[in-house]
């Protein structure tokens, strides 16, 4: 680095990078969402394969925002953060980081970005921020400037690209969105030639429009460039004629950056990115795809067997949890309960724990993630086995007081409850929580449970916490959620329905035989207008009539009462049209609809 | 445990963290019950009072004035809602044992209705008197098929007359108490009914008035009593209920001790006394005090937190045998293995005790096994010493201190205490500037503050400290007697002279005294034995970050996986790290929603080059079945850790659910 550019930097000097398409954007209002021409990921992909490695320094503003938050998640960080390795985690910067306006492309770009440098690293500390490439200028800026300009230095290190951008630059560049996008770049190699350009928003827009006025002549610019180019021996790679415009006329004329003035708040952040329901992403859709959609147990079959690459590192990560074996069964001996938390599935590892040391015990062992789990079901499996009690009650609540009073009146049954996602999906009510809590304050009932959603704290409250009495570990196994996931809707797999049309069946059979042919006259509506995009369901004064056709039933209050028990077992679904009609819907594909009619039409 | 060398060893450290548990909650409830006694004591007397005035009836105009007022006490008791527990368990109780049999308690929770209060409470009320009246069996019996059928039909508070005046006549002079003397045996023949509303500010206001309208139509018959346990303020009862409803009311406000307080005095009996052995370092108080203070306000969780440290302490650090009695501890010295000698010699404060030794000492030390266990003993009798000088100093230095303005040492004596933990606190600028201040100070404060210390110096058991009392008690009674002597014009200049040297003398005391009596416990030697230190833990266990801990893993492996491809500069990963993290880092690129396909397509590229290939190869929509499985796992797990759901907004998209770190 020369003397001067040295001193440039020290005195605040910025060289600010204005690219064309930007200067435009500068001029004609920014048009938001415009999309970017197909294929202009790859173009530039090639292109940036010949840029020097660059890497952007972490901007302040990041920083003071966390500062001024004070040491929360860094406190946090510092003990919480590095348990499982025994070294300390990344500050709290890093792993909060701060998410930027949507910019199109920006997700394949990072890729490529990863991709083209597989040992190599790509920084995203602060992800989505004004990276030029996520604009659509950027491609064309990026080939002028190769064509025109060649880099007369060119770093000869072999060092890994980095590319970090500038949150704190981002910040202030996204406020105003029609400022244009700012970039600020600073080179570093490890060659004794370093390059070392900056490129910074404008941030006072009068000042820019004043900068850019067109009567800058091309000459002026060039000279600049030359007197540039002797005072530092720095050269633009991708400089491209009126974006030297920008850069000189703007180094010319240095201005003070009014940094903190324009960074908004985290609030103001959040509701300006959702202020606008616009959603500015692209329109592809995953039918592009030539593989079909993957059912259950394509999915599975596929990921059998395909071990992970650090599949030793994650089985010692698990040895060291379970050294804390003997730790738990003390503490939950001693009246704690012991809470696991962190990626990865600790299913395993709780049923090993299981394994070693409660098969002489008396336990129950809940799955918090399974779908259909209830609070009854938990407190049933308690009555029935554990207590071996017969009866049947009338309610949770006295249940739930039945259980308790059989649990104190008998202090030597230790009973231990093993509870995988006790923040599951059906198990997150405050009722079930509060019972679970019920039965955790016991002094011989313990309990062992896992999280994972990020947001599972706040299914407690200061009383159940209490009740609860947890001690929080931290057991990060990065072991995937085969299990977990498997029972969720993902949108990426094919339902094969297999579920639904068993259910159906099931349910079907127990109906009288009219009942089932209302059904069935619904079921084959439904698959008659199946083309139909429009179609909302069977009104029900239609379907009245066709049933009455069918002599299925003779009055609607007949009909009503069917309807209903089918409601009640989520056979049906009624909806409220426009004009206040009720529309009945089957909540089931048609290709399970129709193996359902067939089946049916075998027996 | 890892340290435990044996099965036996470990079974002796349970038993001693057994019976240190008990200590402490023993010691926990004695405050408890101390703490409360006086608000306890009041609202015994008030629920007596009221019972008693409700038979005695005069006809004068004042008790018919007050004919249809309920007797009504407000406890206010502190935001600690869990806390409470424990107070209305023992208030309950006492109730119970010494006056009447027919206590209620209700929680908002159960009563969202009208119809479910009185069910509640004519249950624990009728429920109450058929636990008590065990010896009747028989009328117990009847009272149970009876009553299950008619709790639903009638369900009324004049069911519950009839009830009481069945019940009292059914067992009269049915003492809780055989100690009531028989001049009660009228008050007994009617004791009172108590309802408690636990957390009155949860109730629905409605309910109440009503309920409180209902039952002033029968106090006349029946001897109510009401306890409203208040969290916020005493105001939430005019709130909740209009003047017409709370003039029905007779209400006498009864204040628990702030909840600091209580932890004040937990600190002080607990923590600042050399009876109870086990310590904490300055960190892990202030871990559990900053939890306290920030976070819950919860006593419980405070004593929790003390016993999940003795756990941890007698857990990790075998050395912690000889945390106890000092008879104990020297019997457990002497019985030391090899490998537990082993363990003190690599104990830091040993080890620089060894360095301050002569060379032969130094061999001895290292080499004879017996030798280090005759100096163990030596060490800890004077570890136990030094505790004996330490609180007594310290509470010395506090009271002199807390008068100074803006408190340069701390208000609470658990900051002084603090810090006198940290480092030498002679050395700090805030105890320069209290000695300043100190000199500053008027002559009788300085006295009183004085005489203060004589009084906690006497009292101590340490001689030394004894005689240091006795030197300042001569200071102070020479101060007094110049004091109260008419003093002749004459020798005033000899009397003037007299006091400066007292008080140069009393100054001198105080900026001298802590100098050798506060030493931070790193200073002495063995002092692992009963501090336990690892702050890092007690803040892991109790207060976690799981969140914090997912984004770790997620942004950055290598603090889980210690893999070499993965070890880079912060905030930087690898397309090597696993699918769930490329995925998790491609996902904080987009905005609120993302496009499957093109988040598939850019996993693709990236899993791609990860593998050696030329991502430039995939072209329009191919990717390979184990990709497509890879990336649908990682996105199911990211779902179903709550940072993506899926959304109809648009075909094929998700939306995100996370906003930058919140």
């Amino acid at each position: 680095m020369s003397p001067a550019k040295r001193a440039a930097e020290v005195s605040g000097l910025y060289v600010r990078f204005v690219g064309d398409a930007e200067v435009l954007e500068h001029i004609v209002e920014r048009r938001e969402g415009a999309k970017v021409p197909k294929g202009s990921v790859q173009k530039l992909l090639a292109l940036k394969e010949d840029q020097g490695p660059q890497e952007c320094e972490g901007s302040v503003g990041e920083q003071d925002y966390l500062d001024a938050l004070g040491t929360g998640a860094t406190a946090g960080e510092e003990d919480g953060g590095g348990g499982g390795g025994g070294s300390s985690g990344p500050g709290g910067s890093a792993v909060f980081t701060f998410q930027t306006a949507k910019r199109s492309h920006k997700m394949a770009q990072m890729a490529s970005e990863m991709a083209r440098a597989p040992g190599r690293t790509v920084t995203f500390c602060s992800p989505g921020s004004p990276e030029a490439a996520g604009s659509p200028s950027r491609g064309s800026r990026g080939a002028a400037g190769e064509t025109r300009t060649p880099p007369k230095v060119r770093p000869t290190g072999g060092r890994g690209r980095d590319v970090r951008s500038p949150a704190g630059e981002s910040w202030a560049s996204r406020l105003n969105s029609f400022l244009p996008q700012g970039r600020k770049v600073r080179f570093v190699s490890s060659t004794p030639h370093r390059l070392r350009k900056r490129l910074a928003a404008p941030n006072l827009r009068s000042e820019s429009d004043s900068d850019l006025s067109p009567s800058h002549s091309e000459d002026e610019e060039d000279d600049d460039e030359e007197e540039r180019e002797e005072k530092e021996e720095l050269r633009e790679a991708e400089l491209t004629t009126p974006s030297k415009v920008a850069a000189a006329a703007l180094y010319r004329t240095p201005a003070k950056k009014p940094k903190k003035g324009l960074e908004p708040s985290l609030v103001e952040e959040y509701f300006t990115a959702h202020a606008s329901s616009k959603v500015t992403t692209s329109d592809r859709t995953l039918q592009k795809l030539q593989t079909p959609k993957l059912d259950q147990e394509t999915l599975a079959r596929l990921l059998d067997g395909k071990p992970s690459s650090y599949a030793d590192e994650i089985n010692q990560l698990n040895k060291e949890h379970e050294k804390f074996f003997s730790k738990w069964m003390l503490q939950l001996q001693l009246g704690f309960n012991v809470l696991l938390y962190g990626l990865g599935s600790k299913k395993p590892l709780l049923e090993r724990f299981r394994t070693s040391r409660l098969l002489g015990v008396t336990h129950l062992v809940v799955n918090g993630f399974f779908p259909s789990i209830t609070l009854k079901s938990i407190l049933n499996s308690i009555t029935v086995e554990v207590l071996e009690h017969q009866g049947s009650f009338r309610s949770p609540v006295e249940q739930m007081d039945f259980i308790m009073k059989s649990l104190r009146q008998d202090p030597s049954l230790q009973v231990y409850l093993v509870i995988h996602n006790i923040d599951g999906p059906m198990l997150r009510s405050e009722k079930t929580q509060q019972a679970l809590g019920q039965l955790a304050s016991l002094t011989n009932v313990h309990v062992l449970a896992s999280i994972d959603h990020i947001n599972a704290p706040l299914v407690w409250d200061q009383a159940k916490l209490s009740l609860f009495n947890w001690l929080w570990y931290e057991t990060t196994t990065y072991l995937p959620y085969a299990e977990e996931t498997s029972y969720e809707n993902s949108l990426l797999v094919q339902q094969s329905g297999a579920l639904a049309l068993s259910s159906l069946t099931h349910v079907l059979r127990s109906l009288t035989p009219n009942a089932r042919g209302i059904f069935r006259l619904l079921a084959e509506f439904q698959l008659e207008s199946r083309d139909n995009p429009s179609y909302s369901g069977l009104s029900f004064q239609e379907f009245y009539q066709r049933c009455r056709e069918a002599f299925l039933v003779n009055s609607d209050v007949t009909l009503r009462t069917q309807l209903t028990e089918f409601r009640d077992h989520k056979l049906i679904r009624t909806k409220k049209g426009a004009d206040s009609v009720e529309y009945l819907l089957i909540p089931v594909d048609p290709a399970t609809l129709t193996d359902f009619l067939e089946k049916e039409d075998a027996q | 445990c890892v340290h435990c060398s044996s099965a036996s060893g470990h079974f002796v450290f349970f038993i001693i963290y057994a019976t240190r548990s008990l200590i402490i909650q023993i010691h926990q409830f004695i405050l408890q019950e101390d703490l409360n006694k006086k608000m306890l004591d009041g609202l015994l007397e008030f629920v007596k009072k009221s019972a008693a005035s409700f038979w005695c009836r005069d006809d004068d105009w004042m008790s018919r004035m007050r004919a249809s007022e309920i007797p009504t006490a407000a406890l206010v008791l502190g935001v600690n809602m869990p806390d409470h527990t424990i107070t209305f368990e023992s208030m309950t109780e006492l109730l119970h044992d010494s006056l009447t049999p027919f206590v209620a308690s209700v929680q908002a929770k159960e009563c969202t209705a009208m119809k479910q209060l009185m069910q509640k409470v004519l249950q624990r009320l009728m429920g109450t008197n058929v636990m008590v009246d065990e010896d009747e069996a028989e009328a117990d019996l009847g009272f149970h098929t009876r009553d299950c059928p008619q709790k639903r039909v009638n369900c009324s508070l004049s069911a519950l007359c009839d009830w009481y005046q069945s019940a009292t006549k059914k067992s009269p002079v049915k003492s809780p108490r055989k100690r009531l003397s028989s001049s009660q045996s009228e008050f007994l023949q009617s004791p009172p009914v108590v309802v408690i509303f636990r957390d009155l500010e949860a109730f629905s206001p409605q309910v109440l008035q009503d309920f409180i309208l209902v039952c002033s139509q029968y106090v006349h018959q029946l001897p109510l009593v009401f306890i409203f346990g208040i969290a916020t303020s005493p105001s939430t009862i005019q709130r909740m209920l209009p003047h017409s409803v709370s003039s029905l009311l007779c209400i006498e406000l009864f204040q628990s001790l702030s909840c600091t307080q209580h932890l004040a005095t937990i600190i002080d009996k607990l923590f600042l006394t050399s009876k109870f052995h086990f310590k904490f370092s300055a960190k892990v108080l202030q871990v559990l005090v900053g939890i306290f203070l920030y976070h819950d306000f919860s006593v419980c969780n405070f004593i929790k937190g003390l016993q999940l440290s003795l756990l941890e302490h007698f857990h990790s650090q075998p050395l912690s045998v000889l945390c106890c009695h000092k008879q104990e501890a020297l019997v457990h010295a002497q019985q030391l293995n090899d490998r537990d000698v082993e363990r003190i010699q690599q104990l830091p404060s040993f080890m620089r005790y060894v360095e301050e030794q002569v060379p032969e000492e130094q061999v001895q030390l290292l080499t004879s096994s017996e030798h280090v266990k005759g100096v163990c003993q030596k060490l800890l009798k004077s570890l136990h010493k030094y505790h004996k000088n330490f609180y007594p100093a310290l509470r010395c230095l506090h009271v002199l201190t807390s008068i100074l303005p803006k408190y340069p040492l701390g208000k609470q004596i658990r900051e002084l205490y603090v810090l006198c933990l940290e480092k030498k606190v002679w050395e700090t600028q805030e105890y320069d500037s209290a000695m300043q201040l100190i000199r500053m100070l008027a002559k009788d404060e300085l006295v009183t503050c004085l005489q203060k210390c004589v009084e906690i110096l006497t009292f101590c058991k340490s001689k030394k400290l004894k005689k240091v009392g006795q030197q300042l008690q001569d200071i102070t009674a020479t101060c007094e007697k110049l004091d109260s002597k008419k003093i002749p014009t004459d020798s005033r200049k000899m009397m003037c002279t007299w006091l400066t040297a007292c008080f140069v003398k009393s100054v001198v005391f105080c900026t001298q005294f802590p100098r050798t009596h506060l030493y931070p416990p790193e200073s002495q030697p063995l002092y692992e034995v009963w501090y336990y230190s690892s702050s890092g833990t007690v803040r892991r266990h109790l207060n976690a970050t799981p969140r914090t801990s997912i984004q770790t893993a997620l942004s950055h492996p290598y603090c889980y996986l210690q893999n070499e491809a993965l070890k880079n500069d912060s905030g930087i990963i690898s397309s090597a790290a696993p699918d769930i993290c490329i995925i998790y880092k491609l996902h904080l690129e987009c905005g609120r929603l993302i496009n499957l396909y093109d988040w598939l397509e850019a996993y693709a590229t990236v899993a791609t080059a990860a593998e050696g290939k030329d991502p430039s190869a995939i072209e329009g929509g191919k990717v390979d079945e184990l990709k497509h499985a890879r990336f649908i796992r990682a996105v199911s797990e990211l779902e179903f850790l709550g940072f993506v759901k899926s959304t109809k907004q648009k075909t094929d998209h998700v939306a995100r659910l996370t906003w930058g770190g919140c």
